[in-house]
């Protein structure tokens, strides 16, 4: 029989290994469930995972799916690691995305063109304050009453969707647009500079890259870091140290609503140019998978980003390659998150083989 | 210093991926030049793009019934490929340009919320016509075309306004677009035209598909007294809360007669099919070119069907005779005086509203009870 045993020390090599095994264990059950619908699990995997990484298009197409993800998680990496449980990313985001778009809208409607390169630090301004403000609420809320983060923030992403629902249907509706829910277009120079020219890869991306470099710096280079990663699992001795555990809620929720704003207010004036009430694919709830499959670093945020922009782009074209249902993508995401969570085991356990057989 | 290193060793994969893709990119353009010239006519590759799952009923299972109707009518001079729950979004876009990349020449897209991304596609691909379901913008190969769903609608107000015990109807509606105001005036509208005692009750769900939040719209208009439901949303829960509570109700988008047999009253069906065949045709005789479609019973895009055995036949006779009038007058349903529930008169006596009128409805009529959300 296999048995479990507490290991002494948390083993570092499982800690890495971990979402390789993962990773593996989910593409043996896609290999399967490819089988099983009568396709060809080759062909199969290589349409899901290897199609979307394929030509100039495939791998802008990627990045412009991460970009959102990676800033999101990033932010999400930082809560968790300081013990804060902030699930409501997704709010944050469209909070951004109404600060970035509502922005965008007054400079189009007042015909103030200031150049795209003018505009993008004050895009990257409007959705860092709005996410920011958002989970500002959360914090106010924990630090005055306790309140439990998980649920305030959880909740106020609800709030956030009416909101912007409420804009796009009410004050904010485009007066020609036939009383459909949708603003008028974004002008031109409000759209977050393009880096491939007919590509809708933006500049977006290499931000988020810098920003997770600059996470990394923070968390594990900086005193106030260390701070943040010793006051989450252990509050006493963090207080014994004489670090602030308010401070350091509000410095995360601050962040990490900044940085899911940042990503609304991005997508907003980038590939989709107008409000409309889809301007989420939940990339918020996404991205609690990307940081725990990231390992709740800022690295493995942007690696992980782009595996579940794979997920959902190889989803795609395995439905209009090979005729598979689209309910593969999220199949597939939850085997990951579950086999991670799964090789997590390992991390502080070994497996023995026999011992208790003889009963 | 290794953040530096770190940097460098980010720049240089990317380098690298990027230097990969352009070699790669010139490898699939190259193939079919090579591939021999084929006996027949290469088969026309049409690409759908759907805002739900297939499933078994409802909106996007009636556009796949189209699409498996064209396969049957041509066979291999077509070969039709469809890709589901595509979000109303930047992602339809992605999804819209790689099925043209992949020879697509015909793509129906069959949402509202596609139009922008169809319209920026279109552009970029002059040689690919595009279809735009229920939308509005048209370029040179960019059309749009719909049902006139709310003649379905009337009909089953009339059969409503023949059925209801309390006169009070009920509507789940998704959003106070025009598309959904004009169903459920046209509810109404039918329901008062053999009932003129009636009002119509709605609740929004602001969804096009939750069938939980449908179900509970359905038991609150029930307990306000409503016993004749109809929908705009795209699951059976109206029905089944209406079978549950032993009311009435419709099926919509879609025959879902089987799932309540004690309340269904019939079912507002739509057959894409029949617009499917004429799009394809005109690609394949080369006669395509962009206009706008509004077909409704009479063209046999929509229709109301399966009438129960245990309805009266003096009832079944009133909606056979509403059908033949919207057979000869085509979208007539809105035919004024029409007043909305404020009593302003929106359509003078007479007149018979034209598409504009239909397409910025943004009122109640009279009967309907409540206020539009955040209408202005």
């Amino acid at each position: 029989m296999i048995r479990l045993e507490v290991r002494s020390t948390p083993s570092r090599l499982a800690s890495a290994l971990s979402p390789l095994a993962a990773l593996l264990f989910t593409v043996a059950v896609a290999g399967l469930i490819f089988w099983a619908l009568g396709k060809d699990p080759v062909r199969g995997l290589k349409v899901f995972l290897w199609e979307p990484l394929h030509g100039t298009r495939g791998l802008t197409e990627l990045g412009l799916k991460a970009t959102p993800l990676t800033l999101c998680a990033l932010g999400l990496t930082v809560c968790f690691r300081s013990n804060v449980w902030n699930i409501g990313a997704e709010g944050q985001y469209l909070m951004g995305a109404i600060g970035g778009g509502g922005l965008a809208l007054w400079f189009t409607n007042a015909g103030l063109d200031v150049g795209r390169w003018g505009f993008f630090p004050l895009l990257l301004l409007a959705g860092a304050l709005a996410g920011a403000a958002w989970a500002a609420v959360v914090a106010l809320l924990r630090d005055r009453f306790n309140a439990s983060e998980i649920l305030v923030s959880l909740m106020l992403v609800y709030v956030a969707n009416l909101f912007l629902t409420w804009l796009v249907f009410g004050p904010w509706k485009d007066p020609k647009g036939f009383n459909f829910p949708q603003t008028t277009s974004f002008a031109a120079f409000t759209e977050v500079p393009r880096l491939v020219p007919g590509m809708r890869l933006h500049l977006g991306y290499p931000v988020a890259l810098l920003l997770a470099v600059a996470v990394w710096v923070f968390m594990f280079r900086t005193h106030r870091g260390l701070q943040l990663q010793v006051g989450g699992p252990a509050p006493l001795a963090a207080r014994y140290a004489g670090f602030s555990a308010r401070a350091a809620l509000w410095m995360v929720l601050l962040g990490s609503g900044a940085l899911a704003g940042v990503a609304g207010a991005f997508e907003a004036a980038g590939p989709m140019g107008q409000l409309t009430p889809h301007v989420s694919m939940g990339y918020g709830f996404t991205a609690i998978i990307v940081a725990f499959v990231g390992r709740l670093h800022p690295l493995g945020a942007v690696l992980s980003s782009l595996l579940l922009a794979v997920f959902v782009i190889g989803g795609e074209l395995a439905q209009s390659r090979i005729g598979l249902p689209a309910a593969l993508s999220g199949i597939f995401q939850g085997v990951l998150l579950f086999s991670l969570l799964a090789c997590d085991t390992l991390i502080n356990h070994r497996v023995r083989w026999g011992g208790s057989r003889g009963r | 210093m290794k953040i530096r290193s770190l940097l460098s060793t980010i720049l240089a994969a990317v380098a690298a991926l990027g230097l990969a893709a352009c070699s790669e990119e010139k490898k699939p353009a190259a193939a079919p030049a090579a591939a021999p010239a084929p006996a027949k006519p290469e088969p026309l590759k049409i690409g759908f793009v759907y805002v739900g799952p297939v499933g078994d009923a409802g909106w996007t299972f009636a556009h796949d019934l189209g699409r498996k109707a064209i396969e049957a009518r041509f066979g291999d001079r077509i070969k039709t490929t469809y890709v589901e729950k595509v979000p109303e979004g930047p992602d339809a876009e992605r999804v819209i340009r790689d099925l043209v990349a992949q020879g697509n020449k015909l793509v129906f897209a069959t949402s509202f919320g596609f139009g922008d991304s169809m319209a920026k596609v279109a552009k970029d691909h002059p040689d690919v016509f595009f279809e735009h379901a229920t939308g509005f913008k048209t370029a040179p190969n960019l059309r749009v075309y719909e049902g006139r769903f709310y003649e379905d609608a009337y009909l089953a107000g009339v059969m409503a306004g023949l059925m209801t015990k309390t006169n009070t109807l009920g509507f789940v509606a998704s959003f106070p677009i025009p598309e959904v105001l004009r169903n459920i005036n046209a509810y109404t509208l039918g329901a008062q035209s053999v009932n003129p005692k009636v009002k119509t009750k709605v609740v929004w769900v602001s969804a096009w598909f939750d069938p939980p939040k449908e179900t509970e719209a359905a038991m609150s208009l029930i307990d306000q007294g409503a016993d004749v439901l109809l929908q705009n949303t795209d699951s059976t829960a109206v029905l089944q809360a209406a079978e549950k509570r032993g009311k009435y109700a419709f099926g919509w988008d879609s025959d879902m007669s089987a799932v309540a047999p004690k309340a269904h009253l019939g079912s507002c069906v739509l057959n894409w099919g029949v617009y499917y065949e004429k799009a394809v045709g005109e690609v394949l005789a080369k006669t395509w070119k962009t206009e706008e479609t509004k077909w409704g019973i009479k063209e046999g895009v929509n229709d109301f069907v399966k009438i129960p055995e245990f309805v009266p036949a003096e009832v079944k006779k009133k909606v056979e005779e509403a059908k033949a009038f919207l057979v000869a007058n085509p979208g007539a349903v809105f035919r004024g005086p029409i007043t909305d529930n404020t009593g302003k008169v929106v359509l003078q006596k007479d007149q018979v509203a034209d598409d504009k009128w239909k397409g910025e409805v943004n009122f109640y009529v009279k009967g309907v009870e409540g206020k539009v959300p955040s209408g202005k």
